[in-house]
């Protein structure tokens, strides 16, 4: 889009980044608190591209105008994060199912065993 | 014009986003989530990011959102999955110290951003041809990103050789 502002994209990730961090503190549900850590991994992606896309590109003089590995960086960061979160998301509904098959009911408020 | 559209996009974003940690059943919650990243990918097509838009689609929404629904299918036929949150003071906490992290990192990105007098951050400038195709992006995981690519190859498999000990049932 050519009229929107960088601080635009950069508010709307910070929103997305902060009702993430309210819902991992509010619910109990653990499901839901893993979906809030998407959300705020993906406030995070979003910051990481529009940063990437309004960086000034300037092709080198007298050559084919190309995009090279320096200017993809951003994106290269966001396949990263996507990578960390999908190994995430399949560790974290493991230790879900494990802790589900010990008890009946998963309430985070419940599992205090560790704090003694 | 395309500052309507991208406030339209962006409000739906955020109260899809609010629908997640609202909503009282942990399946509308998820739906909520989906609704989020579709927008998310339109919002990174705007942005000239066609290959990671897709990729969102298929990874979060086609892959993840799928599992977070299988596991909520997986638990609520053995018991009550959706608890009944108190009404208690760490409601009123939580949404103050969210309102206030809010400002918190806003001013600390707002002020930095205003004194820089760069044109581009007003209008984004014109980008390569080739920006959101996938081969630039490839060809950079696969040259100067090598070794972090493969440490998140490595990563991966871990989590997965982990869920998988994590969710068998112990033979005794």
């Amino acid at each position: 889009m050519t009229g929107v502002p960088l601080i635009g994209y950069l508010a709307l990730s910070i929103l997305m980044f902060c009702i993430g961090a309210v819902g991992v503190v509010i619910r109990r549900n653990p499901i839901v608190i893993f979906m809030c850590i998407e959300l705020m991994l993906n406030a995070a992606n979003l910051a990481f591209l529009s940063f990437a896309r309004y960086q000034p590109w300037k092709p080198a003089v007298g050559q084919i105008p190309t995009v090279n590995a320096y200017d993809v960086r951003g994106q290269v960061m966001v396949v990263f994060v996507m990578a960390v979160a999908a190994a995430e998301v399949a560790v974290g509904l493991g230790i879900l199912m494990a802790i589900f098959r010990l008890r009946d009911r998963v309430d985070v408020d419940d599992l205090n065993t560790l704090s003694g | 014009m395309n500052l309507l559209v991208f406030a339209v996009l962006a409000s739906a974003a955020v109260l899809a986003a609010l629908g997640v940690i609202l909503s009282k059943s942990a399946i509308r919650s998820a739906l909520s989530l989906v609704l989020n990243f579709m927008l998310l990918a339109i919002l990174y097509f705007t942005l000239h990011s066609e290959t990671l838009g897709v990729l969102q689609v298929v990874v979060y929404t086609g892959a993840i959102m799928v599992l977070f629904l299988f596991v909520i299918m997986l638990l609520s036929t053995q018991g009550n999955i959706n608890l009944t949150e108190s009404r208690d003071v760490k409601k009123i906490v939580g949404g103050l110290a969210g309102i206030s992290l809010a400002a918190l990192i806003g001013v600390q990105i707002y002020l930095p951003l205003a004194s820089v007098p760069a044109p581009q951050f007003h209008a984004p400038q014109p980008i390569g041809p080739s920006y959101g195709a996938p081969e630039p992006l490839g060809l950079a995981l696969f040259t100067r990103y090598g070794y972090p690519f493969e440490t998140v190859s490595l990563l991966l498999m871990i989590g997965i050789v982990g869920s998988i000990m994590l969710a068998k049932r112990r033979v005794r």
